[in-house]
């Protein structure tokens, strides 16, 4: 931990991010932009001398940003109290570590435990960017999505590159193009952000995913899901929820039965099937590839580990016998730097402000936070790897649903009946006091009386049962409709004017010129404001 | 009424008349539906002038015309904006006329009694007179015509029931004339809108009704003309003071609550003048005056009672504080942010109608559609002064109906939102109903517009809205206070946006 952490006292935390050393890596940590929002949280920052300029961002925009230039590894690494990188360090870079300094970067403590290890000896605070767990709060800072987002969007771009023909179908003077068939196989982040990318390009594009609850969220990105022939795997698969987990031997089969049927019609074929923790499962066999036309290609973004098409080299675009591109670049997101960058700075500027809860500048290490424990996988010369379960599960917010489809059936239909049953009682009741009430009118009223009060309990029922139709937005017209015809009273009026006394005749008249009014304005009024309603 | 055309006629009036509300379910089946609103008024009027007991054929017509003439001229000139202050006065028509028909019951009941006393025979008839005092019994009634006549021949009972009816419609008419006057006032300004009572509040109400309960019992026992009097004057008082303390927020209710009373009103005088297709046409409009006064009330999860006995129900405990602080944004940055959204909605409260806005709006809409953007207009159900208002306002102003929503239709799609413009509408955008339970809306169903990515919202000023209550929402860190006039303030959009 950095000086001045946990309190408000001390100088500012200096963040600092080095140059990428890995090979080929174009991103860089910290954006002009993130610097700013990092310095209102009252951090100071550096920056090694070209670290941005891989990804489009100049030294000056950064010293125009408030951000210190320092040249060389050495002057930032001693200097910086956070240091916030992309790649997860070297063991050099480990070494350069003491228990004053925050490592923020992408570790993947499962596979390089030495170095962890040896990070947590040195006493560093280390916060792996892809450990925050998959909780909404965390989204913000959820590095893994939003660098899957720009590879599936990159391998549609990739596997353009390496198309010969149009994505969109187009009828031109020149002749008829037909479009281009995208298979988009794991529908994840990246899987997603690739369907939605090759359907704005125009291609039909098909997905299939292990988990048949992601169809509408494909369906919802305009691809068509591929549903295998194979209904009682699919509904087990629907329960498990979640991630996806490794299938059984006949689903399998069929899925790769479903594949070798569409192999020979599709043109794009883009493999995103990762899960959690194992190699990625073979998808794409050999039989299938042959099978594809020549100028096919198919853009394996699973390469990393091992790929789902055994026939992909890692880092490589390799072309096969019968002319299929394979392409098996694991660097996408550094092939788009400047938009890979940004969204990683925002990621780490999030992270900060989670840790900065006071905006003073302070770090505050909270290891009761869900979401900095879950990634701190060094803390104070611990392994603090793997986390426990998080407080809030991530599943948490989706598994209530199949539960309640599950109770449906039987709970629906008494709560049916409760409410029918409700509203019977209820009316019964209303009905019963009714009666009862109109029994008593009768045995006191006079005949002629009850005649017309029949009249009158029908029309206030017709009244109620005509009301509940009427639309909303036609409760003004109904308003000066019903004050029209309430005029109505004009006939009593008009009973009385053929009285023999002048004071009835005046008060009759009097009824009628004023009823006459109201005719006539409710209704011409109501006439108007109808007429204005119209469709577009 | 034992005349077959005219009771025919009175049929075919009153399943005309309930076509033509059951018509309104939908905007085109709307336009037919006046229709049948206007062919069954001019059935039952020409029914009743050739029936019996009509006369002065053409002083009636007359007085028609000319009430005609004054109903078209104002139908013609009255602007949409003044939609509610019309239908208020209107209801006060009625009103004053169900008081004028029920004193003239009075009267004529007064006369036939006088002209039975004069020849002798006891009125009303009794049963096991001799058989000379029934001929000059019937020579009596041979002399009245019309509502008189019938009058002449009633039992006693029939008369008790006679003067129960015409008491009730009286009362009722009474209490709805002075209520719509105060309405009307309320509505178009002449009044002020806060709700304020003369000391003793309810009591006074409960003082008058309970007035009037003994002049119908004093009624009951002398037939005399002071206690019809003093019931008049305490309905009146009622009708005023009832209103008067009711706020503004509320008159929407108000006014659909004084539309159902002047058809119980028609209802009662029908009761007493034995008509059946008054009896038919009151209970229909009273009935349905009700039920839009319980929809209304459920749409601000308001009990019809508190809302009737005026101002909002007592909050319990202190009203959450509001922190932060109202930001600013002028013509420019609403229009940056709108060339920057791809959906847009627009929420219109009454700050339109009284700025006459609802042009500038459809403006603004029809430029941002031209521009491919997702316009939509969210309506929450008591928006404006009157069930609807927003609707026909926006109909007026040519916006198309299949683009305004109700609130049930647009709230879960504020999230997708990127801007949401709200004009003049304060209360039914309220976070606090939703968020803290001592609020006094709490609990009433708003608009969840704080849930777009962007709010901008045109005021006036720095004010809270009729029910008085601080709104959150202009706090939020999303929301901009666009200030100014709204018709104004759409004035300077619309010459920013193209």
């Amino acid at each position: 931990m950095g000086p001045g952490s946990g309190n408000g006292e001390g100088p500012p935390v200096k963040i600092g991010t080095p140059k990428e050393t890995a090979p080929g890596e174009n991103r860089v940590a910290m954006t002009p932009d993130s610097a700013k929002m990092l310095q209102k949280l009252g951090h100071d920052c550096l920056i090694e001398a070209g670290a941005g300029e891989k990804a489009g961002f100049l030294d000056d925009a950064y010293r125009d940003a408030g951000v210190t230039v320092v040249d060389g590894p050495d002057a930032l690494w001693s200097e910086a109290e956070i240091i916030a990188m992309v790649r997860p360090p070297s063991e050099e870079q480990v070494n350069r570590l003491d228990e004053t300094k925050t490592l923020i970067s992408h570790f993947y403590p499962g596979s390089n435990e030495e170095l962890m290890k040896l990070a947590a000896s040195k006493g560093a605070s280390v916060i792996a960017m892809d450990m925050i767990p998959r909780i909404s709060r965390a989204q913000k800072m959820d590095a893994l999505s939003s660098m899957a987002n720009i590879a599936g969007y990159r391998a549609v771009i990739e596997a353009g590159n390496n198309f010969g023909r149009f994505f969109t179908g187009q009828v031109t003077a020149a002749g008829k193009v037909p479009p281009a068939k995208v298979l988009v196989v794991g529908a994840g982040v990246a899987g997603l952000a690739a369907i939605g990318t090759s359907t704005s390009l125009g291609a039909i594009t098909y997905a299939f995913d292990v988990r048949p609850e992601v169809a509408e969220q494909v369906e919802s990105m305009g691809a068509e899901f591929v549903y295998l022939d194979f209904e009682e795997e699919q509904a087990d698969g629907s329960e498990s929820g979640g991630y996806a987990k490794p299938s059984s031997p006949e689903f399998q089969e069929a899925q790769l039965a479903k594949f070798r049927e569409l192999a020979p019609d599709m043109d794009i074929v883009i493999t995103t099937a990762l899960i959690p923790n194992r190699e990625a499962p073979e998808l794409w066999t050999e039989d299938m590839v042959k099978a594809m036309k020549p100028g096919s290609v198919i853009v394996d973004l699973a390469a990393e580990r091992g790929g789902n098409c055994k026939m992909t080299v890692k880092d490589e675009r390799v072309v096969t016998d019968n002319g299929v591109v394979i392409i098996g670049y694991t660097d996408f997101p550094s092939r788009m730097a400047t938009q890979s960058s940004t969204l990683y700075a925002t990621n780490v500027r999030h992270l900060m402000t989670d840790l900065t809860p006071e905006k003073d500048g302070a770090v505050n290490h909270d290891m009761e936070d869900d979401v900095i424990r879950g990634a701190t996988i060094a803390h104070k010369g611990e392994v603090t790897f793997p986390p426990p379960a998080p407080k809030t599960q991530a599943i948490a917010a989706q598994k209530p649903k199949p539960k309640e489809k599950e109770k449906t059936p039987e709970e629906k239909r008494a709560e049916e009946m409760a409410a029918f049953k409700a509203q019977t009682r209820s009316q019964v009741t209303l009905l019963g006091v009714g009666g009862i009430a109109m029994l008593a009118v009768g045995l006191v009223a006079p005949p002629s009386f009850l005649q017309h009060f029949i009249v009158f309990v029908l029309a206030v029922f017709v009244g109620f049962q005509v009301i509940w139709n009427v639309a909303h937005s036609l409760h003004t017209p109904l308003m000066a409709v019903t004050n029209a015809i309430s005029s109505i009273i004009i006939l009593g009026a008009l009973m009385q004017i053929g009285s023999g006394s002048f004071l009835v005749i005046l008060l009759a008249a009097l009824s009628v010129f004023m009823a006459a009014i109201n005719i006539f304005g409710g209704f011409l009024v109501t006439r108007r404001m109808l007429a204005m309603f119209q469709k577009s | 009424m034992e005349f077959p055309f005219t009771t025919a006629a009175y049929v075919v009036a009153a399943v005309l008349f309930i076509l033509s509300l059951g018509g309104l379910s939908g905007q085109e089946s709307a336009k037919r539906a006046i229709w049948y609103g206007v062919v069954g008024m001019a059935l039952a009027v020409l029914a009743t002038l050739f029936g019996p007991g009509a006369g002065l054929w053409w002083l009636s017509i007359l007085l028609i015309a000319a009430g005609a003439a004054i109903g078209v001229v104002v139908a013609k000139r009255v602007q949409m904006t003044e939609m509610p202050q019309l239908v208020a006065a209107m209801h006060s028509l009625v009103g004053l006329a169900a008081v004028f028909v029920g004193y003239n019951a009075h009267i004529e009941i007064g006369r036939v009694a006088s002209l039975f006393a004069e020849a002798g025979v006891p009125f009303p008839l009794q049963d096991g007179l001799a058989a000379e005092a029934l001929a000059s019994a019937e020579a009596v009634s041979e002399q009245f015509r019309g509502f008189a006549a019938l009058v002449a021949h009633k039992s006693q009972a029939e008369i008790n029931v006679l003067r129960l009816e015409l008491f009730l419609g009286v009362f009722i008419g009474a209490i709805t004339f002075t209520g719509s006057v105060i309405a009307y006032g309320k509505l178009s300004g002449k009044v002020t809108s806060a709700a304020t009572k003369l000391p003793g509040g309810h009591m006074l109400n409960a003082a008058a009704a309970g007035v009037s309960l003994i002049c119908l019992f004093w009624y009951f026992g002398t037939g005399g003309f002071f206690p019809l009097f003093l019931m008049t004057l305490c309905a009146l008082f009622i009708g005023y003071h009832l209103i008067m303390g009711i706020g503004g927020a509320d008159m929407p209710v108000v006014v659909s609550m004084l539309n159902s009373y002047s058809g119980w009103a028609a209802a009662a005088i029908g009761f007493s003048l034995s008509n059946d297709l008054l009896i038919t046409v009151g209970a229909l409009v009273g009935s349905s005056g009700a039920i839009l006064s319980y929809i209304m009330c459920k749409a601000m999860n308001r009990s019809f009672v508190s809302v009737i006995l005026g101002g909002f129900g007592g909050a319990q405990g202190e009203q959450q504080a509001v922190e932060g602080e109202q930001v600013a944004i002028d013509a420019d940055g609403v229009a940056q942010a709108l060339e920057e959204a791809d959906s847009v909605v627009i929420v219109p409260g009454y700050g339109m109608a009284v700025a006459q806005a609802q042009n500038n709006v459809a403006e603004l809409t029809k430029r941002l559609r031209a521009q491919g953007k997702e316009v939509r207009f969210a309506i929450h159900p008591v928006a404006g002064r009157l069930p609807g208002h927003m609707n026909v306002l926006l109909a007026e102003a040519k916006v198309p109906y299949d683009i305004v929503l109700e609130m049930e239709e647009i709230n879960d799609d504020f999230p997708d939102t990127d801007v949401v413009i709200i004009i003049g509408s304060n209360d039914i955008v309220n976070p606090a109903a939703q968020d803290d339970p001592n609020s006094p809306i709490a609990g009433m169903p708003v608009l969840e517009v704080w849930k777009a990515k962007n709010v901008f919202v045109s005021k006036r000023g720095q004010g809270t809205g009729y029910s008085g209550i601080e709104n959150p929402l202009f706090f939020k860190d999303n929301t901009r206070m666009f200030y100014g006039d709204a018709k104004k303030s759409l004035d300077d959009l619309l010459q920013k946006i193209s």
